[in-house]
C-alpha cells in the first residue's frame, strides 16, 4: 500500500503526502474500542469517516479570524493589517497554518466582513478579491474549505459574488447567512451567483444564532460550529444498515438505536479524549495560544446517514406513497427516530465536549461519503424520489431543528429561474419561515455542482474518468458519489 | 349557492407568471381559439358526452346523472381522456368555491409573492376572481394579485370596473397587430386587445406584454414595433416568446414554424431601440 501510493501516477505529490501520513497513522492502534464497537465498525454500521487511528488535530477548526485581524499573529510574525493587500495576505498566510481532518482549513471566516474595512477603490478591491479567491482555490485544494458572507450587505460581499461568478471555481465553498436584515439586492445577487457556480448556499441565520448563542461559522459541507472552536471528531451511524438489525420499529427505537448510540458516544469521547489529552494540540498550537481557538468551544459530532432507508425498511414501504418523503406515517417515524437520537445525545454529559455546549456533543445529519450505497444523506429524501418542491420542503423542514451542527437540502433549478431569481428567494424565505436551516441550489447548466455538500467541477470529474490527475482531492469523492449514489441525478425544478 | 368556477389546474410554485414565486391558477374556457395554443384542452368546457370514460384505464372517470365526474385520486395522468375528447376539451377540471382556492393559497402563503390567474382565459371568470382577490387582500395584504389575459374583453366596460380595480397588475398577450392576421390566428378581432393595451398602460396596471413569435405567417416586426411604442415610456416588461410546438394540436402544427435565435434577438433589439425598458426573449 505504501509503495503503491508512492508509485501512483493519478494523484498529485501533495495528495501522496497526505495519503502516506494516513497510512502511517493507520499503522498504530492507540484507541480503546469495545468488542461491540469493533463489530459495528466491521459491519459498516458505525463509521469514523477514515479520521485515522490516532487523531492529532481536531476534525473541524473554526478560528476567530476577526480577532486575528485585530491583533495579527506573533507566531507568524504578522502585524495587524492596515490596507487591503495586507489583509488579503495576512489571511492567506494564516490559512496555510490552520489544520483540519483534510490537513487544510475547512473554514475561512466571514470574508466579506473581514475585508470590508479595507475597501477603498472598487476596481483595485475586485482585483485583490479575485486573486485571493484564485489563490485559495489553487492552494487549498479541497472544497470542504468554506467561507461565509452576510447577513449584512457590504461592498466586499458583492465583489466576492461577482468574482465567484467570473471564476467558476469549486473552492472555497460559500454560504450566505440570511436573516431579515439581508437586503433583497444581496440575496438576489447570491442566487444569481449560485445559478452560475452552485454557491453560495443559504443559512437560516436566526436559527443558527439561537443555537450557537451568537457567532457561528458554516464549515465543510454545511456544518454549523462555534467561532473560536470547532469539532474534535465526527462519528456516524448508518441507519439504513442498522434498521436491518431490528425486527420491529418498537425494537429499533427501544433497543437497537439506544445500544448503537451508546457505543457511538463512547467512541466520540474516546477519539476526543486522545486529541485533548494525548495529541498535544490544545497545549502547543499557536491558534490556542493566541486566542483564536478555545478548547471549551469544541464539541464532538454525532452523525447519521440513511434515515430514509431506515424508515422505509422499518415500515416495509415499497409503494412510493408509503415511503419516506411522501407518507405521513413515514414522516412521523423519521421524526421519532431523530428526536430519540437528539435526546440521547443531549443526555450524554461528558468532559470531552466543551463547556460552551454544556459538555454535550451535537447531532449532525451527515451528507454521506463516496462509498455509501443505499444510505441517503442524513435526513434527505433519496435522490430520484424527490416530491414536488413545496411538498419536499414541508416534509423536510421539521427535521432541521434537531441538527444544529448541520443539515441541509439541495435543489436544482432550470434556466428559466435566471430571469426571475426572486422566485427562488421567495422559496427560500418560505423554507426559512418553516424552520428549514440550510438551503443549497444550483442550475442544471453549471459546471461547478454541489455533490452532497461540497463542490466539484463536472469537467474535472471527466478528467478523472480518463485517468488524468486533478488538482483537488474532492473531485475523487465527487466521482464516487456520482457513480455510487446517483448524487448528480437530482430532480430538476422547473416552473 | 356560492359562486363557483371551473379550474383546470393550480400550480403551487410558478416562476413564469409574474414577479417572484407565485401560485398560478388556470381557469377553464377561453374566448380565443389560437392556432398555436399549448393547452387547447382549456378552450372549451366539457359537454359530458362520455367518450373519455371508455378511454380511462384507471377508473378515474365516470358518468353520473349525465355529468362526467373526475376522481383526482385515481387519475394516473395518462391524458388519454384529453387525447380522445370529442371537442378537444378535458374532463380533468374541478369546481372550486372562492374559499376552496383560499385554502390552496393558505398552504403556500409563506413561499409566494402573490397569485396569478390564468387560463384558458381568466377574465371570463371575472366575478369569481374579483371575490377571490378581495379575500386574498383581506387575509394577506402583502400578496399581489395578477391577471394573465388575452385582452379579448373590453376592460373599460362598467362590469369590469371592480375587477380592474382590485387587480394589482395585468399581463397581456398581444398576439398580432394586423387585424386580419389576428382573426386568422385566434378567430377573433384584436380591437379590444389594443384598446386594453393602451388603457392598462395608462392606468399603470400593466406589468408585462407577451408576443409569441411565429415565423412567416405573422408580421412580427409590425407587432413588436407597435407594442413597443405604447409601453416604452414606463417600466413594463416585454416578453418576446419563441413559438414552440409543445402541446399544439396535430392539425395546426403543419404551418407553424419557430423563429431563429437571430430573429428573436433582432426583435428584442427593435424593442430596445424603441426604448422598452425591460425585454426578455425566451
Amino acid at each position: 500500500m505504501i509503495l503503491e501510493t508512492i508509485k501512483s501516477q493519478n494523484i498529485t505529490f501533495e495528495q501522496k503526502v497526505v495519503a502516506l501520513a494516513r497510512l502511517a497513522e493507520g499503522s498504530i492502534e492507540v484507541l480503546n474500542k469495545s468488542e461491540s464497537l469493533k463489530k459495528y465498525i466491521e459491519d459498516g454500521i458505525i463509521c469514523d469517516l477514515f479520521e485515522g487511528n490516532a487523531p492529532y488535530r481536531p476534525r473541524y477548526i473554526v478560528p476567530d479570524y476577526e480577532k486575528f485581524m485585530e491583533q495579527g499573529s506573533k507566531f507568524l510574525n504578522i502585524e495587524k493589517p492596515t490596507n487591503l493587500w495586507e489583509a488579503v495576505h495576512a489571511l492567506l498566510i494564516l490559512y496555510k497554518h490552520v489544520p483540519s481532518i483534510t490537513t487544510m482549513p475547512v473554514y475561512l471566516g466571514n470574508i466579506d466582513y473581514l475585508l470590508e474595512p479595507f475597501i477603498k477603490d472598487e476596481s483595485e478591491a475586485y482585483l485583490a478579491i479575485k486573486l485571493f479567491l484564485k489563490h485559495v482555490d489553487s492552494t487549498i485544494t479541497d472544497s470542504f474549505c468554506h467561507a461565509n458572507i452576510g447577513p449584512r450587505e457590504t461592498k466586499a460581499g458583492f465583489l466576492i459574488l461577482k468574482a465567484m461568478r467570473e471564476l467558476e471555481l469549486p473552492t472555497p465553498n460559500l454560504t450566505i447567512k440570511y436573516n431579515d436584515e439581508t437586503t433583497e439586492k444581496l440575496a438576489t445577487e447570491a442566487i444569481q451567483t449560485a445559478l452560475v457556480t452552485a454557491k453560495p448556499s443559504f443559512a437560516n441565520d436566526k436559527m443558527f444564532r439561537d443555537d450557537f448563542k451568537g457567532e457561528y461559522g458554516i464549515v465543510s459541507c454545511y456544518n454549523g460550529l462555534k467561532v473560536g472552536g470547532g469539532a474534535n471528531t465526527l462519528v456516524r451511524v448508518r441507519l439504513g444498515g442498522l434498521s436491518k438489525l431490528a425486527t420491529s420499529k418498537e425494537e429499533f427505537l427501544e433497543k437497537t438505536l439506544p445500544e448503537v448510540s451508546k457505543e457511538m458516544l463512547e467512541y466520540i469521547d474516546e477519539r476526543s479524549k486522545f486529541i485533548i489529552e494525548e495529541s498535544g494540540f490544545y497545549e502547543s498550537s499557536f491558534l490556542i495560544k493566541e486566542g483564536l481557538l478555545e478548547k471549551e468551544k469544541f464539541t464532538g459530532l454525532f452523525g447519521f446517514v440513511g434515515l430514509a432507508e431506515c424508515v422505509n425498511n422499518l415500515l416495509g414501504a415499497e409503494a412510493q406513497e408509503d415511503r419516506f418523503g411522501y407518507s405521513e406515517k413515514a414522516n412521523k417515524l423519521g421524526l421519532e427516530i431523530v428526536e430519540k437520537m437528539s435526546a440521547i445525545v443531549k443526555g450524554h454529559k461528558t468532559q470531552y465536549a466543551g463547556e460552551f455546549f454544556g459538555n454535550t456533543h451535537l447531532l449532525h445529519s451527515q451528507v454521506g461519503i463516496d462509498t455509501d450505497r443505499n444510505e441517503s444523506p442524513g435526513c434527505r429524501i433519496p435522490v430520484g424520489e424527490e416530491p414536488e418542491m413545496f411538498n419536499h420542503i414541508i416534509y423536510s423542514a421539521p427535521f432541521h431543528q434537531y441538527c444544529p451542527s448541520g443539515i441541509g437540502d439541495i435543489f436544482v433549478f432550470d434556466e428559466t429561474f435566471k430571469s426571475n431569481p426572486e422566485a427562488i428567494l421567495d422559496i427560500i424565505k418560505g423554507a426559512f419561515q418553516n424552520n428549514m436551516r440550510f438551503f443549497s441550489l444550483y442550475s442544471n447548466e453549471c459546471d461547478v455542482i454541489r455533490v452532497t455538500g461540497y463542490l466539484v467541477k463536472k469537467s474535472e470529474m471527466e478528467k478523472l474518468d480518463k485517468g488524468e490527475q486533478v488538482l483537488r482531492d474532492t473531485t475523487i469523492l465527487g466521482k464516487g458519489a456520482r457513480d455510487n449514489a446517483k448524487a448528480l441525478a437530482r430532480k430538476l425544478r422547473s416552473e | 349557492m356560492s359562486l363557483k368556477a371551473r379550474i383546470n389546474r393550480i400550480i403551487k410554485f410558478s416562476n413564469v407568471d409574474g414577479p417572484g414565486n407565485r401560485m398560478a391558477i388556470f381557469f377553464q374556457k377561453c374566448n380565443f381559439n389560437c392556432e398555436y395554443c399549448h393547452n387547447p384542452e382549456t378552450i372549451k368546457s366539457c359537454i359530458h358526452c362520455g367518450k373519455c370514460v371508455e378511454f380511462c384505464k384507471s377508473g378515474a372517470l365516470e358518468k353520473v346523472d349525465g355529468i362526467i365526474k373526475w376522481d383526482k385520486t385515481k387519475c394516473c395522468e395518462c391524458d388519454q381522456c384529453i387525447k380522445n375528447c370529442s371537442i378537444d376539451s378535458s374532463p380533468k377540471t374541478l369546481e372550486y368555491s372562492v374559499e376552496d382556492v383560499i385554502e390552496e393559497i393558505d398552504k403556500v402563503k409563506f413561499f409566494i409573492k402573490g397569485i396569478t390567474v390564468s387560463g384558458g382565459e381568466s377574465s371570463l371568470s371575472f366575478e369569481f376572481i374579483t371575490l377571490l382577490f378581495k379575500r386574498v387582500k383581506e387575509l394577506w395584504p402583502h400578496l399581489t394579485c395578477f391577471v394573465d389575459t388575452n385582452g379579448g374583453v373590453d376592460f373599460q366596460l362598467e362590469i369590469y370596473k371592480e375587477f380592474v380595480e382590485i387587480t394589482d397588475a395585468f399581463m397581456l398577450d398581444v398576439k398580432a397587430w394586423d387585424l386580419k392576421e389576428h382573426i386568422e390566428l385566434t378567430g377573433v378581432s384584436n380591437e379590444n386587445v389594443i384598446k386594453n393595451l393602451i388603457y392598462l398602460e395608462r392606468i399603470d396596471k400593466l406589468f408585462e406584454v407577451r408576443t409569441v413569435v411565429v415565423k412567416d405567417i405573422l408580421n412580427n416586426i409590425l407587432t413588436v414595433e407597435n407594442v413597443s411604442k405604447i409601453i416604452s415610456n414606463k417600466y413594463i416588461r416585454y416578453k418576446i416568446i419563441k413559438y414552440r410546438p409543445f402541446g399544439v394540436r396535430a392539425d395546426k402544427i403543419e404551418k407553424l414554424k419557430s423563429p431563429s435565435q437571430e430573429e428573436q434577438e433582432n426583435l428584442e433589439k427593435l424593442a430596445n431601440n424603441l426604448n422598452v425598458k425591460s425585454t426578455l426573449i425566451i
